[in-house]
């Protein structure tokens, strides 16, 4: 389903992020990816919706065959794999029920089936009560939440999230973690970077330990291993 | 694309005006501005090019008719004027006719010359189809027989053409040059206003917008913008010819000169403003936002 084969990247500045990677992620696996900082995990994770495109190697993603992509199709790629931004990257001029709308919109959906399904996710992650507040009148967890709502509001086949949980209090994190779950349960592969080794290591999935650009370790309900 | 979202882009763009504010007031001031420059200069220029058109088809040709000319010399020379290459028209003045306007014009003094005293020639009044044909067709009739002397304002004549020439060349040049200020102006007003959404643009390319989907609504929102803008500068100009035109040609009336009335004039500047407006503003926006949509 998804499939890294011999995977470089060397950004314009020189950095290689990147060096030989090979992995395969099957449809429904829910997938830690973890690593020390400047490891190559958000590189890593760029190269799934095509927000970086490799140097060197393949890329498949479901249909999709992201290294020959042509731009007119990238927006169907992104449609297939919903993402959440570390930085949220929500739309700062929609409200909340907007910004989970537009993605919506983007496709085509009817205004009740976006209405009914905006309101219902954004109950999921806990914020029904804030659809008409700016993206700028909410806390960084809050609009954590939201970029989450917007990235499952399709219901896509793939989620991907860089540290999902990073702004979050210990209680609100494992609120994310366990729409995240349930999201998994209705057979959304998810692919999720983190440092918290609490939840990697309670809420057992398949680790993928990035060092230096590779997978150092791929382990099926493997540990955290890493120091705080 | 399906109806809903058609409908969806419209409100989209006017959400987006109305959210954007101050920027989207700052856009159509510039574009009213402009378009008010434009306008007036187009209104003012092709009127003074009309005034001098008015002039120039007030100069005719005048043939003065040997007094020894028979009635069937005088048809004869009637005939070869009419063969003359851009003679329209060829209307016959009798010597008597002539000094009744002499007359009118200067008074009744020269009345003692009523009879056999008129000292006055018969005289053919030669239309010439163009302006500029005039001074020709004024040579060639001198060399033809029975024909005392030819008259039509020469120098003075030639030089209003040739300064008439002049205006109108500037008065084209100002118009085209106003027009690209123009284009570039608003084009220019539209890119800051969508520089300021780059990240947002950014952001609907990564949740999976198609390059349309964006396009849309800065479309439709630029071309409101422009409409927008252009209206109050249609109104101004509207106002100020209609109430002024009355006025002037009131103070016109009994010369051989006019201004352009307003059908169709006025309408066509109109247009031409809205369509500026509408046209520069949409297209405009949806080139600015080209370079942000590679994402
Ligand atoms: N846009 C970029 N341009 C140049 N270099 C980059 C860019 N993004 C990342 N890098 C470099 O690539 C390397 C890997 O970065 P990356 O963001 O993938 O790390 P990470 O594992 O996500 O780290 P963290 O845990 O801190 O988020 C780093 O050395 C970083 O400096
Ligand atoms: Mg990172």
């Amino acid at each position: 389903m998804i499939e890294m084969t011999n995977v470089y990247k060397k950004y314009p500045n020189g950095i290689t992020a990147i060096n030989g990677l090979d992995v395969r992620i099957d449809q429904g696996d829910f997938v830690y990816v973890v690593g020390p900082s400047g490891a190559g995990k958000s590189t890593f994770i760029k190269m799934i919706y095509r927000e970086e495109v490799p140097t060197k190697g393949t890329v498949k993603v479901g249909d999709f065959d992201l290294v020959n992509l042509k731009a007119k199709k990238v927006p169907y790629l992104r449609r297939f794999v919903g993402v959440v931004y570390q930085d949220f990257k929500l739309l700062p001029r929609l409200t909340v029920f907007e910004n989970v709308a537009y993605a919506m919109q983007v496709v085509g959906k009817k205004p009740k089936q976006i209405q009914k399904r905006v309101l219902e996710v954004l109950e999921l992650v806990g914020l029904k009560h804030k659809v008409r507040m700016f993206p700028n009148e909410l806390s960084g967890g809050e609009q954590q939440r939201v970029a989450i709502a917007r990235a499952i509001a399709n219901m896509p086949r793939v989620l991907i999230a860089d540290e999902p949980t990073g702004n979050l209090d210990p209680e609100t994190a494992w609120g994310i973690m366990d729409v995240l779950e349930e999201i998994n349960n209705q057979g959304t592969t998810i692919i999720m970077a983190t440092h918290n080794s609490d939840i990697v290591n309670r809420v057992r999935h398949r680790v993928l330990a990035v060092e230096n650009g590779r997978i150092a370790r791929d382990q099926e309900e493997g540990l955290y291993e890493y120091e705080g | 694309m399906k109806a809903r979202t058609i409908w969806r882009h419209i409100k989209e763009s006017f959400k987006s005006i109305k959210r954007n504010g101050w920027m989207s007031l700052a856009a159509v001031s510039a574009v009213a501005v402009t378009l008010l420059l434009v306008g007036s200069f187009i209104a003012i220029l092709l009127n003074v090019n009309k005034l001098a058109s008015d002039v120039e088809e007030d100069v005719s040709v005048r043939v003065y008719i040997d007094l020894a000319a028979e009635e069937e010399d005088q048809e004869a020379l009637q005939e070869n004027l009419e063969e003359i290459e851009d003679v329209e028209l060829v209307v016959y003045s009798s010597r008597d006719e002539e000094l009744s306007q002499v007359i009118g014009s200067y008074g009744d003094e020269f009345g003692l010359f009523d009879g056999d005293d008129n000292p006055l020639h018969d005289v053919f009044i030669l239309n010439t189809s163009a302006p500029e044909a005039t001074a020709e067709v004024a040579d060639q009739a001198e060399d033809l027989n029975y024909v005392a002397d030819v008259n039509y304002g020469g120098a003075t004549a030639d030089r209003l053409f040739e300064v008439m020439e002049t205006v109108r060349n500037v008065g084209a040049v100002i118009i085209v040059a106003l027009i690209f200020t123009a284009v570039f102006l608003i084009a220019n007003t539209i890119r800051i206003t969508i520089f300021s959404r780059k990240t947002e643009i950014e952001i609907m390319k990564l949740v999976g917008a198609t390059n349309w989907f964006i396009r849309w609504p800065f479309l439709i929102e630029g071309a409101l913008i422009g409409f927008i803008g252009a209206l109050i500068p249609v109104s101004i100009i509207s106002y100020i010819y209609l109430s002024g035109f009355d006025t002037m040609m009131s103070y016109l009336s009994g010369t051989y000169f006019a201004l352009l009335p307003p059908n169709p004039f006025l309408i066509q500047i109109v247009a031409l403003l809205l369509a500026i407006g509408i046209g520069i503003g949409g297209f405009g926006s949806a080139l600015s936002i080209r370079k942000f949509l590679k994402v």
